[in-house]
């Protein structure tokens, strides 16, 4: 082989490496988990398990892709959770008990999430407070309000388009698994191919520097917020179609499994990198690892152990990669 | 000769490194390097970034153990395979980064590392003797800090001082200091060097690393040139004298004969133009005009607003009183946003926290403040960035191996040129440069001054901060003196000598016509 190719060869994976490095371990630790998993158990490997297995990872999908964007600027957002619950169980109690439109019942969840994070961003932005402080506050006032209006009362029956949002098929393909795809792929094109995105980037990077090149810091902040409070109710929604019921104390710790999903798959805590599809890899390993110790039978209580772990050790390797790296 | 001399003196040197080597994957950081230390002497390390001189001082420290060659510590041979060992033996090295806990008093800063107890049976922190410790040795170096100030409370200059104490708590037998001169001003160097001189009488050896020639000259006993890892020569200026201009030929292994290419063109219109612009405390009344094809030079000392004012002109501080023109039309300034919009751009003081954003390519970087001409519907054409980030990359000699490298990864001077490259490709008009050699290397430096010219050339009005007075007085067509917040002169650069700008930076008025 010529040495031109060689050097060719050699300079694409340093790229991929370089670009992607952290994404790969992720998905080498999925291909191993899953290469494990079939083995213990033959159930795991068939067509109805994995999309079985995606269909139940779609709604942290869409909740940790929202959170990829704030990680990546170097916030975070605890209120996920409590914001799928405020957007999903005010539409479901409105549309159970007020017989709400189911249309203008969707328009409302995704308004509702889009408003919450309208309120967080412009609060961070212009008084300058952490957004750990600001999303920790307002997780409790969006719950609150949540089990407020609803009286922490169930609502059952939801009109069959909110249930199609959550249970229906397109094919063999279940919807949310199509809306978790149709969301990712806008999310990549708006961070790798636009402004906006690089943007994004850059304010994780260096906030100051950002600013000082005339980005508009405080602006992309508020609208990241807006789009991530958006997606925030599109997974109330989902969530509440799967379940043909919403209520106040709906997608309770819901946070924690988003950040997890974000930091699995390979974006930096610190901000100024990552990746969509990282997020996803890592939302569906996630899914893959409570899927296959369900069907070997192992305790909940375990999995939750499990789970503890691959988060950390899946930071510990990104970052024995980095210092080796260097 | 003087290698031959070293040779039979072996024990007369405190430290003395012979065939030091050290290897970083592609690069040779060191090579076989020979370096001696007399006791009490000034020895300074010259060379451009990259020929070795931190790498040495990291060997000598014990942060870096190197690939070959032995280290003798008053004739002893000695391994520093750690920092501990080298600070054990009397060695410190105080950084341009300093190492102070900022919410700590200044004498538990200067205990840090060795925290003395006292106490039978339950060991508490000596604070008493501390203080006192504190108090004799911040007495012996002859400045007034009280021992009890918070650190984040004092200035620079002071908190590299307490870095200095630090060093001092144990018995200090080599003190290196690491460009202590890039933060401070000028007054403070001359307290700086009054302390080395003190610490020299006691037979403290200093290793002295700065880019600024001038002041090395004043200082240093002996000075080492490095280049590309070698050690190029050891001068004994106080024994033979020699020009700067000899020093800096070693430096870069070529003559440089012309540091500050002159450039004479006569100035076009009136692109900038500010009356009686103030902000809060940090300035008022300062009034300026730039033209095209001018550059106009800010001095002054530390603290005399000078960047203020910069940022103000670049609308990072909204708020201002004044009146500022562009081409002509009044605006107002309220965001780098807008200031970008009226063809301003700033190249700042601290190209790290500022100027780039590290973990991001040169592509990324350089396209940064210009973003949105790169798309077609909201969306970037990508041959189009790569095509205009490699003809800048080339028009402006960034050397590197590719637009995708990481800018961390590069020299001073080629990030210095990314920024500038980022407002060129933003079309700016009017360049405010802060301080835009702090730190790169002598090579580096006039290159940058080619491309000031070059900007010049091309119609661009340029405002450059600067705290080198001989940088001022070699690029400068006008200058202009600040003085605690104001304007204290105006001069048309034609015969200024240095002592005249100094003189108004400290306010010291003539009585001219």
């Amino acid at each position: 082989m010529s040495s031109a190719r060689i050097e060719t060869l050699k300079a694409y994976k340093n790229r991929i490496q370089g670009a992607y490095g952290s994404q790969l371990s992720t998905v080498a630790a999925l291909i191993v988990l899953c290469l494990i998993l079939s083995i213990l158990t033959p159930r795991f490997l068939t067509t109805g398990n994995i999309i079985s297995v995606l269909l139940q990872s779609s709604i942290n999908s869409i909740l940790a892709l929202g959170m990829t964007f704030i990680i990546i600027t170097g916030n975070i957002d605890l209120a996920v959770g409590s914001v799928a619950a405020f957007a999903g169980s005010i539409t479901g109690f409105l549309m159970v008990n007020y017989g709400l439109n189911p249309f203008l019942g969707i328009l409302l969840a995704l308004s509702l999430g889009t408003l919450t994070g309208l309120i967080s961003g412009l609060v961070i932005t212009s008084i300058g407070i952490p957004a750990f402080i600001a999303t920790l506050g307002s997780m409790s006032v969006w719950r609150g309000l949540a089990l407020q209006f609803t009286g922490g009362s169930t609502s059952f029956g939801l009109p069959e388009i909110i249930k199609y949002l959550g249970q229906g098929y397109v094919g063999p393909i279940p919807v949310p698994v199509i809306i978790t795809v149709i969301v990712y792929s806008i999310a990549s094109f708006i961070l790798g191919k636009t402004p906006f995105g690089l943007s994004t980037y850059a304010i994780g990077g260096n906030e100051q520097a950002a600013h000082l090149s005339g980005i508009n810091v405080k602006s992309v902040k508020v609208k990241l917020f807006c789009l991530h409070g958006f997606l925030s109710g599109l997974g109330g929604l989902v969530l509440a179609g799967r379940l043909n019921s919403t209520m106040g104390v709906m997608a309770t710790g819901y946070e924690l499994d988003a950040i997890a999903a974000v930091v699995i798959g390979g974006t930096s805590m610190f901000g100024g990198e990552g990746i969509v599809w990282g997020t996803l890899v890592g939302a569906v390993l996630m899914g893959v690892l409570r899927n296959g110790l369900n069907l070997l039978h192992v305790s909940p209580y375990w999995q939750m152990v499990a789970i503890g772990l691959v988060i950390v050790f899946a930071v510990s390797v990104d970052s024995l990669r980095r210092s080796f790296d260097e | 000769m003087s290698d031959t001399a070293s040779l039979e003196q072996t024990t007369d040197y405190i430290l003395e490194l012979k065939g030091i080597s050290k290897r970083f994957q592609q690069t040779q950081a060191l090579h076989n390097i020979d370096f001696d230390l007399i006791p009490g002497e000034v020895h300074a390390l010259v060379g451009e970034n990259g020929a070795g001189k931190s790498t040495l001082i990291k060997t000598i420290s014990g942060a870096y153990h190197p690939d070959s060659g032995t280290i003798f510590f008053n004739g002893e041979q000695v391994v520093f395979d750690r920092p501990i060992a080298a600070q054990n033996r009397g060695i410190s090295v105080v950084y341009q980064e300093f190492n102070l806990v900022p919410q700590l008093s200044v004498a538990d800063n200067i205990f840090l590392r060795h925290q003395p107890v006292t106490g039978t049976f339950v060991k508490r922190l000596d604070k008493q003797y501390m203080m006192t410790r504190s108090r004799e040795i911040l007495k012996e170096l002859g400045v007034h800090i009280d021992p009890k100030a918070l650190v984040k409370n004092i200035s620079v200059a002071y908190k590299q001082l307490v870095e200095i104490a630090k060093s001092l708590v144990w018995d200090c037998k080599v003190l290196i200091l690491d460009e202590p001169t890039a933060v401070i001003t000028t007054e403070e160097t001359v307290l700086l060097f009054e302390i080395i001189r003190k610490l020299q009488q006691k037979g403290v050896s200093i290793i002295y690393i700065s880019h600024r020639l001038e002041e090395i000259f004043k200082i240093a006993d002996r000075i080492t040139v490095f280049r590309d890892g070698e050690k190029i020569t050891t001068l004994d200026v106080r024994r033979d004298p020699v020009t700067i201009d000899q020093l800096i030929s070693h430096m870069v292994g070529r003559s440089l004969n012309e540091q500050y290419p002159p450039c004479k063109i006569p100035a076009g219109e009136e692109l900038l133009k500010v009356e009686s612009l103030g902000y809060g405390k940090l300035f008022h009344d300062i009034s300026f005009s730039v033209h095209a094809g001018e550059i106009l030079g800010i001095s002054g000392l530390v603290g005399a607003g000078r960047t203020e004012v910069a940022k103000t002109l670049f609308g990072v501080t909204p708020g201002q009183e004044g009146r500022i023109w562009v081409n002509g039309r009044e605006v107002s300034i309220t965001s780098p946003e807008q200031a970008i919009g009226l063809g301003i751009s700033l190249v700042p003081e601290d190209r790290k926290s500022e100027g780039l954003i590290q973990m991001f390519s040169i592509k990324n970087n350089l396209i940064l403040a210009s973003q949105k001409t790169y798309t077609r519907g909201g969306v970037f054409q990508p041959q189009m960035i790569i095509q205009k980030c490699q003809n800048m990359v080339k028009a402006m000699n960034i050397r590197t191996s590719g637009i995708e490298k990481q800018v961390s990864q590069l020299s001073g001077g080629n990030q210095q040129k990314v920024v500038i490259a980022k407002w060129l490709l933003a079309e700016a008009k009017i360049i405010i440069f802060d301080e835009p050699t702090r730190g790169i290397d002598v090579g580096a430096k006039v290159e940058v001054y080619r491309l000031m010219n070059e900007l010049k050339k091309s119609g661009a009005a340029i405002i450059m901060i600067s705290s080198e007075l001989n940088e001022i007085l070699g690029m400068s067509d006008r200058i202009m003196v600040m003085h605690e917040g104001t304007k204290s002169c105006e001069l048309v650069n034609d015969q200024v000598s240095q002592e005249t700008i100094m003189r108004h930076a400290s306010g010291v008025r003539e009585v001219t016509v």
